[in-house]
């Protein structure tokens, strides 16, 4: 017969987990090179095909791009009118991202709000920017508040599926052991029910801003004074088709600036996950 | 902290079946009482129930304010670090320091900075009872908490438990299926069965306490017999 007695136990019989190590510089620096690959290969392939003639006689070639994109810095008409896509973005966004996040908590803290919320919601998801645009022209005038007004209405559904699927998602037994331990209503939402849905949040959030900047191009085709598509509809016009080139690869670098931006985010944020990397 | 915990017709029922019916608990100040019972017998209802935790429960029950739960899994944060786990729902000032004393009483000061995540299970554990333990609790509520560890880390974390016990001496109830952790730790043991408490046994064992006793033997012998596995034990 095993006779044992129970030993308290003690700091020194419990090994301590070994820290996280982080990849070593030199592979920190590949992946980087490694992440710049992709599109350096699309430049190169376009420039190849470009200046065999293979894309038609009409495309540039990026040396070409690259050029037109100087003198339209130099003369000012890029950064002006970038200034003001911007700013039309920001402020689109700051509405549309503030609604998708109040509508979205609303629907996933309670079912009444869910009840009430989520189908006007979903019938609005289904209708697309691009018929809503003459529409919110008659609404809301010719001036910037129906180009803001669009730019605040796409994004705002991307963001409240993610936001109510990630509240859905917490964990309830977490909810329970918080509540256990004396949490209350606001410190279950700040400190368990938004945490919990954080990763889903920010996956919404990418999708409104990639939403956001191809709402831009929608708004501003029509009626525009300023902005970028006030430079891409006046090339069409003057047949400047490297001009034109220029603000397709300028939409492509605020895609990818939002999108390094969301990246930092989730670095910051979700620093405790322990999810799979991928290889 | 002066009061125990007094249960009267304690009843739960899902649907059109009744989980606990009538059953009634008392637990002293500073008394360890184990729970045990099959699968479905309704302990760990009966636990959820005294907790506050079930609101479909029906019954009087008269619980000391300050209690904490140690559950199965230890439902940690993954998301907040180790001390800020443990001070969760506590307002007074100086947490960082009230979490540290709680944390170095499990031996895992040192992770006190620690993402739950790079914990292994037993260390996990001990977190969850560091962050009952800093609540300073007058009943402190055990379902089934060292299910999930391998056997050698159940032990040391018993051992833990009977130490922290010793040491504070809040009122115990411990939901567990194991025989042995039962005998080890409790005062009195509770057999539930059909939503009920079938048996009561004392423990009067002293303290430390060895499975080799010939009295631990012996209410092992009972107690598994009125788990109705007695004739499994004797065939092994």
């Amino acid at each position: 017969m095993v006779s044992h007695t129970l030993e308290p136990l003690t700091a020194a019989n419990t090994a301590d987990a070994p820290a996280v190590k982080g990849p070593p510089g030199w592979r920190k620096l590949a992946r980087s090179v490694r992440k710049l690959v992709g599109l350096a290969v699309i430049v190169v392939v376009w420039q190849l095909l470009a200046a065999r003639g293979d894309l038609g006689n009409q495309t540039p070639t990026p040396g070409q791009v690259l050029v037109a994109a100087y003198d339209l810095i130099r003369s000012g008409v890029l950064l002006d009118n970038l200034a003001v896509s911007v700013v039309r973005v920001a402020k689109g966004l700051a509405i549309g991202l503030s609604a998708g996040l109040a509508l979205g908590l609303v629907a996933g803290f309670s079912k009444a709000g869910e009840d009430f919320v989520d189908a006007p919601v979903q019938a609005l998801r289904m209708l697309p920017a691009v018929a809503l645009a003459p529409i919110f022209l008659i609404w809301f005038g010719l001036g910037d508040l129906s180009k803001v007004a669009l730019i605040a209405f796409a994004p705002l559904f991307p963001l409240y599926l993610n936001v109510l699927g990630g509240i859905r998602g917490v964990d309830e037994r977490l909810i329970e052991s918080a509540r256990s331990c004396g949490v209350g209503t606001w410190g279950l939402i700040r400190r368990v029910i938004l945490p919990g849905a954080l990763p889903q949040i920010l996956v919404g959030l990418r999708q409104s801003l990639g939403v956001a900047w191809i709402v831009l191009v929608v708004a501003e085709q029509t009626a525009t004074t300023s902005g970028l598509g006030v430079i891409i509809n006046d090339a069409k016009e003057f047949l400047q088709i490297d001009v034109m080139f220029v603000v397709v690869v300028v939409y492509a670098l605020l895609g990818l600036a939002t999108d390094a931006l969301v990246r930092l985010l989730e670095r910051r944020l979700l620093s405790w996950r322990r999810g799979y990397a991928g290889v | 902290m002066t009061t125990g915990v007094k249960v009267r017709q304690a009843g739960r029922r899902f649907g059109s079946r009744t989980v606990l019916r009538d059953v009634d608990l008392d637990i002293a100040p500073g008394e360890f009482v184990a729970l045990i019972g099959q699968s479905g017998s309704g302990k760990s209802t009966l636990l959820r129930a005294i907790a506050g935790l079930d609101p479909d429960a029906t019954g009087a029950y008269e619980v000391p304010d300050r209690h904490a739960v140690v559950f199965q899994e230890h439902r940690l944060l993954p998301w907040s670090r180790v001390w800020r786990n443990v001070t969760l729902g506590l307002n007074e000032t100086n947490l960082r320091e009230r979490a540290r004393r709680a944390l170095d009483e499990v031996g895992l000061a040192a992770r006190a900075n620690a993402y739950p995540g790079t914990l292994s299970g037993g260390e996990s554990q001990r977190v969850a009872l560091a962050r009952a333990l800093v609540r300073t609790p007058g009943l402190l509520l055990l379902d089934e908490p060292f299910g999930a560890l391998d056997a050698l880390t159940r032990l040391k974390a018993q051992a833990l438990v009977a130490r922290l016990w010793t040491e504070h001496r809040p009122a115990v109830l411990l939901v567990t299926h194991d025989v042995e952790e039962a005998l080890l730790l409790a005062d009195r043991v509770l057999l539930l069965d059909g939503g009920r408490i079938a048996e009561t046994f004392d423990v009067d064992l002293p303290r430390p306490r060895s499975i080799g006793h010939p009295r631990f033997v012996a209410l092992r012998r009972q107690l598994l017999a009125g788990l109705g596995v007695a004739d499994a034990e004797e065939k092994l």
